[in-house]
């Protein structure tokens, strides 16, 4: 009896143990689409539901759907807040030469700041700038550290 | 903020019969068998060496110059300094006249002996290059300058006895420009710094407030120019060296970067970023006119010229991926010439003027290589996790560049070094800094 209760237990441990593992490896890959990061973990907020933060893929500066939807929520935080200015600081990873990941950062942040200007947030509120790979937020040497520093944050400015 | 880098060596040249030496290094293949060379310390009297141990608070002149002579010859791979221990004749004896027999029984090929002297506050050191094989001199010069020059004074010397031996320029009486790195990954302080190309005598030329990137010198060595985030705003500055005075160059509504000097440092060629695009620019120092190079859409960057300042050899994604392109200082004739497998970035053109090195990414490894002008002849010289931007040697034959260390999985580990390599191949070293580095640039030689 005592040791059937005792294996049940064992069982149930292991049972959890799996569970648990395959919920931390599903983390990961929930973290990422293609190579664009999709986790929240650096994500900071401007406001209540307005992300701060737009990710990229590896040389790319196109903006993903879940982008357009941060920005656009960024968008209507702005025009409520008409006396807010912000800057985009566009960001690469450590995998490229540093000339090139200053001006692929600069193409980010201005992509951003072309979706938040077709919603209607005037020019003059936006300022830009890039700083390649000098700023990374996770300092590790992977692929999901990587796809967490290749951003576009936007920053309050005032 | 740094003494003048320009300062008054008298140099004599000793006359000395133009032998038909049997010696000469092959430079052309790699470092296989070096030259065995003995390097007898410099004599010096005992009054001469109390008077400059009191004024450079180092023990014996002669020792510490001949062993930065042996420490370049080392480091140059050509030459294989042999162990002073086995040197039979003593350094003052050696210098007047070598016993041939002694130094070829230790199997040295040739032999460097020398004189130091204190007269009149001023530092004498008179050198020669012996054949030891044939028996005779090949060279004798004296120099005379302010004794807190010694160490260049090895450098001088190293640079002759090159010269002699290989029939190139050497490239020991040089500096480094390069960024200074400490702190975390996430948050690096970076000041940029100088030292000789053996790595003593480093100096930092700002403080660390702000960022600053990607130094490069002017023909002269006297200007230095860098991008900085003063403020902010990260554009393109120049140094005087001599004065510590900054300035920023042009007025650009935008980010400026990637700056480097035209070859007769009229000109600064750099990128200017508007509305998220990277084009080419130029501007003269002398008149302050600006001229826009390229016009695409695409990112254009890391320009450099031909020593002949006729062409322009940069970096662009217009082809979708970054690529190593080709034009004429004027901005036409756009070729691309990089056509392998993989990304290329950061081309630099030699100061021979026929090769054109790069940074590569392929399948996850950086590479450092060469090509012809033409694209030809690509040839990959170090692959490892992280490397770039490499900068010449002023006579071509070395590389000098950074690397950076992977990180584990906690993020920790990081480093970044300067690392140099000779065109063959062969002979890649990690030059020593003071503290972890980026972002090398090599001046040209400081004499000649």
């Amino acid at each position: 009896m005592n040791l059937s209760k005792f294996f049940k237990n064992a069982f149930l441990v292991m049972l959890a143990c799996l569970v648990l593992s395959a919920c931390a490896t599903k983390k990961v890959q929930n973290q990422m689409q293609g190579d664009v990061y999709t986790g929240t973990e650096t994500v900071e907020y401007l406001a209540s539901g307005v992300p701060d933060r737009v990710f990229f893929a590896t040389n790319e500066s196109v903006l993903t759907t879940a982008s357009r939807d941060t920005l656009r929520k960024q968008a209507e935080w702005l025009r409520k807040n008409s006396k807010i200015n912000v800057v985009l600081e566009g960001h690469a990873d450590e995998r490229g030469t540093r000339e090139y990941n200053l001006a692929l950062g600069e193409r980010r942040a201005n992509a951003a700041k072309d979706y938040l200007m077709t919603y209607g947030i005037s020019a003059n509120r936006i300022s830009v700038i890039s700083y390649g790979k000098e700023r990374p937020v996770d300092s590790g040497s992977n692929p999901l550290a990587w796809s967490k520093n290749r951003r576009s944050v936007t920053v309050k400015a005032n | 903020m740094i003494k003048k880098i320009k300062l008054s060596i008298i140099l004599l040249i000793i006359a000395t019969a133009q032998s038909n030496a049997l010696i000469e290094v092959d430079i052309t293949r790699g470092n296989l068998d070096p030259l065995p060379i003995a390097v007898s310390p410099l004599s010096a009297d005992k009054d001469t060496n109390v008077k400059l141990t009191k004024e450079l608070k180092i023990d014996k002149v002669g020792h510490e110059i001949s062993s930065v002579v042996e420490n370049n010859l080392r480091n140059s791979g050509l030459f294989n300094p042999l162990n002073k221990d086995a040197f039979l004749q003593k350094p003052n004896i050696a210098h007047l006249k070598p016993r041939f027999e002694d130094w070829s029984l230790i199997k040295a090929q040739a032999l460097i002996t020398g004189k130091v002297t204190l007269k009149d506050e001023k530092l004498r050191v008179e050198f020669r290059l012996w054949d030891v094989l044939a028996g005779k001199e090949m060279m004798a010069l004296a120099f005379t300058t302010v004794p807190s020059n010694w160490r260049r004074v090895g450098h001088i010397i190293t640079d002759k006895v090159y010269e002699r031996l290989t029939g190139e320029k050497g490239y020991f009486d040089t500096r480094i420009i390069y960024v200074a790195e400490e702190g975390p990954k996430t948050k690096r302080i970076k000041k940029l710094a100088i030292m000789d190309q053996d790595g003593s005598n480093t100096k930092y030329l700002t403080l660390g407030n702000e960022l600053v990137l990607t130094p490069r010198f002017n023909p002269t060595n006297q200007m230095v120019t860098y991008l900085s985030y003063f403020r902010n705003l990260p554009r393109v500055y120049l140094l005087d060296i001599e004065t510590g005075i900054q300035e920023v160059v042009g007025d650009f509504p935008g980010m400026t970067f990637a700056p480097r000097f035209s070859p007769d440092g009229k000109k600064i060629i750099m990128s200017f970023a508007m509305d998220g695009n990277s084009d080419i620019y130029t501007m003269n120092l002398e008149n302050r006119i600006v001229e826009r190079i390229t016009n695409h859409p695409s990112i254009d960057t890391s320009p450099s010229y031909s020593p002949d300042g006729k062409y322009i050899c940069f970096n662009s994604d217009r082809s979708g991926y970054q690529q190593i392109y080709v034009m004429k200082a004027d901005g036409s004739k756009v070729k691309r010439i990089s056509f392998g497998k993989g990304l290329y970035g950061t081309p630099v053109w030699s100061p021979r003027g026929d090769l054109i090195a790069f940074t590569k990414l392929h399948k996850g490894k950086f590479y450092i290589g060469v090509m012809r002008t033409d694209g030809t002849g690509e040839r990959l010289l170090t692959e490892n996790f992280y490397q770039e931007a490499p900068s010449w040697s002023p006579n071509g034959r070395v590389l000098i560049f950074y690397r950076e260390t992977k990180t584990d999985s906690e993020g920790k580990g990081f480093s970044a070094k300067l690392w140099s390599i000779d065109l063959t191949g062969y002979n890649e070293r990690m030059v020593k800094t003071e503290s972890d580095a980026s972002d090398p640039s090599w001046s040209s030689l400081l004499s000649n």
